[in-house]
C-alpha cells in the first residue's frame, strides 16, 4: 500500500508543554486508521498538524508524497485536498445551504456547481429537508451531519475525524460511521479517525495506532493491539483487566512457563525477559462450577469468587487464586453459574490468552 | 389533564389572596446592601446631572444668546471639523489598528507581546499634555517624521493632519483594546473550520473572524471617536489652529469670558449627547452576539 501520509519524529511544543514527541506514523492510501488514546494524549494536535493547520516544531512530514516542511507555499493547495471534522459540532449562524457551500466558495466554484454539490452532499447525510433551515437551530447530531456534508462537498482525498462522535447520541453516531465507512469502501477515501472509544476504533479501523503521552506507542491491526499490547500503559488503555507480575521459569513445547504467586501458568508468548508481567483480558477467562475436561495448552486452577460487579450487559467477576483475577462474562452466564461470593469455582484460561510483557519497562 | 384543572383552580381562586399577601410582606425586609450601593451610585450620577443642570439653568435663561452662539459659523465649523478629524483618526485606526488587534489577540503570551501591549497602552497612562508633547516632537517641522513629511508637502503644525495624528495617538488604545477583545472572543475552532475547508489566512479573517467581531469593532470605533473629539491637550500642542471644539472653548473662555464659552459648551453637550445616543442605538443593527457557536 502506498503511504499517503508519512510522519517521522514529529514534535510539538506549546510554551513549556511538550504535546507531541517522536511521533512516527505512516498512513496508507485508502485505509482507515484509528488513533486511540486517552484524552490529552495529543491526538487532536497530531491531526491538526497532519491537516496542515499548524506546523510542527520539528520532524519530517510528507503528505501526498510531498515534503511539506520544504514546500510551505503549497500548504493551502494540499489542505484543499483534505478535510477535517471536529469533535464539537461547529456550524456557522447561517442557513444549512450556506454552511455546506463554504468550502466550495473558498475554492471559487461557480454557482451551479455549488448548488448541485450541496444538494448531493445533504442528500448523502439525509438532511435535504433542512436545506433552508438555520444551521444553529438543528440538534447536535444534525449539526455534526451538516459539518460532515460541509467537508464532503469538497471531495477530500484524506478525511480527518477528530473524535467526531464524542458528543453524539448512538443513532447519529451510527449514521456518521456508516457514511464514513461507505466513503472509504466506495471512493477509497483515506480516513484518519481519533477516538477514545475503543470499540469505535475496533469497529471502523483497518489499523489502530495507540497514542499515549504525546507519542504513538503501538500500531497494528486491532486484534494485535488489543491482545498483544507492547507495554503496561497500552495494556491498561486497551482494557486488559489483569496484569500480574511473574517470573519465567522454563520453556517447553513452544510455551513459556511463568511462576506467579506460587502458581505456574502457560503462555504462548516467547519470554520477552526474565521478569515479566502477564496480561490477560477479562473476556478470555472462563469460570466453571466443576473441574473442566483437560484441553491442550490450557491453564486450569481452582479459585474463590470474591466479588461480583455488574457493568451491564456484562459482569465483572473477581476470583482469588493466590492473586486476584477479573473475569468478564455476560450477565446470563453469571446467572447460569449461580455465582456468589465465597463460591468455589474452576478457572480455565488458554495459554494463547496469556500475553507476556517485560516487567519494569515503561510503567504507570 | 387533572393536574391542569387543579392548578388552574388554584391560580384563579388564589391569585387575589396571594397577591395581597405579597404586598403585605413587601417592605418588611430591606436589602441594605442594594440600598447602600444605589445611594453611593446615585452620588456619582448626581454630580454629572448637577453639573449639567447648573449649566443648563444659566443657558436656558437666555436662549437667544445660546442660539446665536450655537449657530455661529465659528462654532458650527469647529464642531464639524472636530467630528471629521475624529472620524478620520478612527478610519486610520481601523486600517492600522485592526490588524494589530488581531495579531495581539492570536499571539501566544510572550515577553515581546507584553511589551507591545504596554506600548499600545502608553497613551492611556500618560498625562495628555505629555501625549501632546510626544506628538508635537515627532511631527513638528523639525521632528523625525515631521521633517521628511513636510518635505513632501504634508505639514502637521497648526494643520488638519496634526489634529488627526494627535487624535489618532490618544484614541488608539481604546480602539485596539476593544477590537482585540472582540477577536479573542471568536473561538480559534471556528477559524480552524474555515481553514480546513480550504480558506487561507486572510480569507478566514475576512469571512469568519471579522464578521463575528463587527460589534466590537463598531463599539471600539465609537469609543475611540468619542475619545478623539474630546481631546484638548494632546491636540493643542501640535495644532492650535484650526480650532477644534475644545480649543475653541478654551480660547473663548480666556478671551470672551465665561458666558460665551458656556454657551458653546452647552451646545457641544447637546450635539455630542445626541450623536452618541444615536450611535449607541445603532449598535443593535451591527452584528449579533448570537453569531457565535
Amino acid at each position: 500500500m502506498m503511504a499517503i501520509i508519512e510522519a517521522h519524529e514529529i514534535t510539538k511544543v506549546y510554551g513549556n508543554l511538550r504535546v507531541l514527541h517522536d511521533v512516527d506514523l505512516s498512513v496508507g492510501k485508502g485505509e482507515i486508521l484509528a488513533l486511540i488514546g486517552p484524552s490529552g494524549s495529543g491526538k487532536s494536535t497530531l491531526l491538526r498538524i497532519l491537516d496542515l493547520i499548524e506546523p510542527a516544531n520539528s520532524g519530517e512530514l510528507s503528505v501526498f508524497g510531498i515534503d511539506v516542511v520544504q514546500e510551505r507555499g503549497r500548504w493551502l493547495d494540499l489542505r484543499r485536498r483534505m478535510g477535517m471534522l471536529f469533535q464539537r459540532p461547529i456550524v456557522f449562524n447561517a442557513s444549512v445551504y450556506d454552511n455546506v457551500a463554504m468550502g466550495l466558495r473558498y475554492r471559487g466554484a461557480s454557482g451551479d456547481v455549488i448548488d448541485r454539490k450541496v444538494k448531493e452532499a445533504l442528500e448523502a447525510v439525509g438532511l435535504s429537508r433542512y436545506i433552508k433551515s438555520k444551521a444553529t437551530d438543528l440538534s447536535g447530531g444534525e449539526q455534526q451531519r451538516v459539518a460532515l456534508s460541509r467537508v464532503l462537498v469538497t471531495d477530500p482525498e484524506i478525511l480527518f475525524l477528530d473524535e467526531p462522535t464524542a458528543n453524539l447520541d448512538p443513532t447519529s453516531t451510527a449514521t456518521i460511521e456508516r457514511i464514513v465507512t461507505g466513503l472509504n469502501r466506495e471512493l477509497g477515501m483515506t480516513v484518519l479517525i481519533s477516538t477514545h472509544d475503543l470499540s469505535q476504533g475496533q469497529r471502523l479501523a483497518h489499523r489502530i495506532a495507540v497514542m499515549i503521552d504525546g507519542t504513538i506507542a503501538q500500531t497494528g491491526p486491532s486484534h494485535e493491539v488489543f491482545r498483544e499490547p507492547k507495554d503496561r500503559r497500552i495494556a491498561r488503555f486497551v482494557g486488559a483487566e489483569n496484569i500480574i507480575p511473574g517470573r519465567v521459569v522454563s520453556r517447553s513445547n513452544g510455551f513459556t512457563v511463568v511462576e506467579a504467586h506460587g502458581r505456574q501458568m502457560l503462555s504462548a508468548t516467547p519470554p520477552p525477559a526474565e521478569e515479566v508481567e502477564m496480561v490477560v483480558r477479562g473476556e478470555d477467562i472462563s469460570l466453571h462450577r466443576r473441574e473442566p475436561g483437560h484441553e491442550e495448552a490450557e491453564n486450569r486452577f481452582p479459585a474463590t469468587v470474591t466479588g461480583i460487579e455488574p457493568t451491564a450487559p456484562f459482569v465483572n467477576v473477581t476470583v482469588h487464586c493466590g492473586c486476584d483475577l477479573v473475569a468478564l462474562m455476560t450477565a446470563r452466564r453469571a446467572e447460569a453459574l449461580g455465582l456468589h461470593e465465597g463460591m468455589q469455582v474452576w478457572v480455565s484460561l488458554q495459554a494463547k490468552a496469556v500475553h507476556l510483557i517485560a516487567r519494569g519497562g515503561k510503567d504507570r | 389533564m387533572k393536574t391542569r384543572v387543579i392548578s388552574d383552580d388554584l391560580l384563579r381562586g388564589g391569585r387575589e389572596a396571594s397577591l395581597t399577601r405579597w404586598k403585605e410582606h413587601r417592605g418588611r425586609y430591606v436589602d441594605w446592601c442594594t440600598v447602600g450601593f444605589c445611594i453611593l451610585g446615585a452620588l456619582l450620577v448626581g454630580i454629572t446631572v448637577l453639573a449639567i443642570a447648573s449649566m443648563a439653568s444659566a443657558e436656558l435663561a437666555n436662549p437667544a444668546h445660546l442660539l446665536e452662539v450655537a449657530t455661529s459659523s465659528e462654532v458650527v465649523g469647529s464642531i464639524l471639523l472636530t467630528f471629521a478629524a475624529g472620524a478620520n483618526a478612527v478610519l486610520l485606526l481601523a486600517l492600522f489598528g485592526t490588524p494589530l488587534a488581531y495579531v495581539l489577540a492570536r499571539a501566544r503570551p510572550s515577553r515581546f507581546k507584553g511589551v507591545v501591549e504596554s506600548i499600545v497602552d502608553i497613551p492611556l497612562i500618560l498625562p495628555h499634555t505629555v501625549a501632546g508633547l510626544l506628538v508635537y516632537l515627532l511631527f513638528m517641522r523639525r521632528g523625525w517624521l515631521g521633517a521628511p513629511l513636510s518635505d513632501i508637502g504634508l505639514a502637521f503644525e497648526d494643520a488638519y493632519p496634526g489634529t488627526v495624528v494627535a487624535m489618532l495617538f490618544v484614541a488608539s488604545p481604546f480602539y485596539v483594546n476593544t477590537v482585540r477583545e472582540g477577536f479573542e472572543k471568536v473561538p480559534v475552532h471556528l477559524e480552524n473550520v474555515a481553514r480546513t475547508l480550504g480558506a487561507g489566512t486572510f480569507t478566514t479573517f475576512r469571512t469568519v473572524t471579522l464578521p463575528l467581531s463587527l460589534r466590537h469593532i463598531y463599539s471600539g470605533a465609537v469609543l475611540a471617536w468619542g475619545r478623539a473629539i474630546g481631546e484638548f491637550a494632546g491636540v493643542v500642542m501640535i495644532a492650535y489652529y484650526p480650532f477644534i471644539i475644545s480649543t475653541l472653548i478654551y480660547y473663548s473662555f480666556t478671551t470672551d469670558g465665561i458666558q460665551t464659552s458656556r454657551s458653546i459648551g452647552f451646545a457641544v453637550i447637546l450635539v455630542s449627547f445626541g450623536v452618541f445616543y444615536l450611535l449607541r442605538r445603532m449598535t443593535r443593527f451591527v452584528g449579533r452576539y448570537d453569531d457565535r457557536v
